[in-house]
């Protein structure tokens, strides 16, 4: 395991507001070391330091277009999917450098699931959909692929709902309903990180709730990162928070010291609306 | 001053919808004197014999286009096999793999350039490539030249039909560890199929009436298709031929077949036209 900043006492680094204050036995999952990222040869990221605690909720809150989703996006090196992105510095998993070009990024991405904005189911039955991630990863008999189909249906609260009718199109769903089933498709193949890029932005006022609740949930077995627009949303279902702004974590903290008595003006404006 | 300046733009602005508006009714006169024309001249032809005997030699009373139906199924077959799947992966590597790649565009340009080489030309290509060396027309040439024809069109269908699926799908495939080659296959193909099946409809339609590029590659015969290394009947040169002698009698018969491949490439257009409906429902 390596040596971690929910350990250390701050001020080691030039970004120290990128440091959580010592947590006692918070294990970090995921330890961030100078990221810098770049759009073609715009640097969208800048000497992005923090930790993830292990089976808790961080949030990551900004105004838009100030690098939350690009961060995110670099956890589980999805931005590869197009030219001209590159990302610079150390994302350490469990101790590993996920960017360093031996990273098996198929087996990474098993290990760190991801929910987008908009729900995409894929143009597959509701079943298929969670069946997906599991024929990718791994051999399993009929009967078993239904068990675990039925349990990530579950654990994503959407059993209830669908069961008996599996064979109906995913789409066919409500976007709730839908991005229940991303939640279920991404839990299936036990990964240990699910990160969530404003999963609730696309989705309706009673939806959201239900996925916030699964969100508390979901953190006993899973650790979660989440970017929001909403701070009351991360307020409500975060352990931690990082406050992005221009491509910097500009501070970064336990969610409630963050919302309450804030180290930073600039942190305070914004959690309190003043600007952003 | 004003006034007429009013007047004036409103009398322009009334010609140009006008004359435009006719330009439009123009074409779809046009469409509907060959439809009228080709049903009138082509039903006279339709009976029993028609569908289901040979084209009879001359001075032989009778016949039909039966082994020129056989023959342009055959065609068309072999070139559906030879140019779907080569425009399909060649369309895949513009939307996914070469997307922004340098082979990708000079793949894209000669796509575009292949696209609007007259098939004559095309059909003088597969006739030095395979014609002249067998020494011999046959089913072959005529499908490779036929699949030819298709392969830009199925290549840039393919191509923009997968650009219209969104990115998301793409990324949360990816996101759960699958290769590329899987998410374009399992879902992307998935996502697509009615606008690729389309665009392959649409290619069918296109070659099915094609005539220039079998007149040097498998020629015509008035006998059934017996081997694929033989000049093989079809409808599209049964019509020149036919149409072309004297007789009253071949004449009808060239009819008749317009009359078919005319209402098979409507058939096709006009499924394609509702399968894409159909989607715009889901």
């Amino acid at each position: 395991m390596s040596k971690s900043f929910l350990q250390e006492k701050p001020g080691v680094f030039r970004a120290e507001h990128a440091l959580p204050p010592a947590q006692g036995e918070l294990q970090p999952k995921i330890s961030v070391r100078g990221l810098n990222f770049f759009y073609g040869r715009n640097q969208a990221l800048s000497d992005n330091t923090m930790d993830i605690a292990q089976n808790r909720v961080t949030a990551i809150i900004g105004p838009s277009g100030c690098g939350k989703s690009t961060h995110l996006r670099a956890y589980n090196r999805i931005f590869e999917l197009y030219r001209d992105q590159r990302a610079q510095g150390e994302i350490l998993l469990d101790g590993e450098n996920i960017l360093a070009p031996e990273t098996d990024v198929i087996e990474l991405r098993r290990k760190v699931g991801m929910i987008f904005q908009k729900p995409t189911p894929f143009p597959l039955s509701i079943f298929e959909n969670v069946a997906y991630g599991l024929r990718l990863h791994y051999r399993l008999a009929s009967g078993e692929l239904a068990g675990r189909v039925e349990a990530a249906l579950r654990q994503a609260a959407l059993w209830e709902e669908v069961k008996g009718q599996l064979d109906r199109p995913g789409a066919a769903l409500s976007g709730g309903q839908q991005q229940r089933l991303c939640i279920a498709r991404a839990i299936a193949v036990e990964p240990e990180v699910i990160l969530m890029d404003e999963p609730t932005a696309a989705i309706d006022p009673i939806a959201t709730s239900k996925i916030e609740d699964l969100i508390g949930a979901l953190a006993e077995h899973y650790t979660i990162v989440i970017v929001t627009h909403n701070m009351q949303q991360a307020a409500r279902v975060s352990d931690f928070t990082a406050f992005f702004y221009q491509g910097r974590i500009v501070e970064f903290g336990p969610t409630e010291q963050i919302f309450t008595k804030p180290a930073l003006k600039q942190t305070e404006d914004y959690v309190t609306g003043r600007f952003g | 001053m004003i006034h007429r300046s009013m007047a004036r733009r409103k009398m322009i602005n009334r010609l140009v919808q006008a004359l435009s508006a006719a330009a439009a009714l123009a074409g779809l006169f046009v469409l509907a004197w060959v439809l009228i024309v080709v049903v009138q001249r082509g039903s006279a032809a339709i009976s029993w014999d028609f569908f289901f005997h040979r084209v009879a030699p001359a001075g032989v009373e009778g016949g039909g286009i039966a082994n020129a139906l056989a023959g342009s199924a055959i065609l068309v077959g072999l070139a559906i096999l030879f140019g779907v799947p080569i425009g399909l992966l060649a369309g895949v590597y513009l939307a996914e793999f070469g997307k922004h790649s340098r082979l990708g565009a000079v793949v894209r340009f000669s796509t575009n350039v292949l696209m609007g080489i007259p098939s004559i030309i095309v059909g003088l290509f597969v006739y030095t490539l395979l014609v002249l060396p067998t020494g011999h027309f046959s089913a072959w040439a005529g499908a490779v030249a036929l699949a030819i024809l298709m392969l830009p069109v199925i290549a840039r269908t393919t191509e923009d039909m997968l650009e219209l699926v969104p990115n998301a799908l793409r990324e949360s495939a990816m996101a759960l560890g699958a290769p590329r080659w899987k998410v374009t296959l399992g879902i992307v193909f998935r996502a697509a199929k009615t606008g690729l099946l389309t665009g392959m409809l649409l290619a069918v339609a296109r070659i099915s009436g094609e005539t220039a590029p079998l007149l040097f590659t498998c020629m015509n015969s008035d006998y059934w298709p017996t081997s694929l290394n033989a000049p093989t009947a079809n409808l599209t040169v049964t019509i020149f031929t036919r149409a072309m002698s004297p007789y009253a009698d071949w004449q009808r018969l060239a009819w008749g077949a317009a009359l078919i491949i005319t209402l098979s490439v409507l058939a096709l257009n006009i499924s394609a036209r509702l399968m894409l409906r159909g989607k715009s429902h889901v």
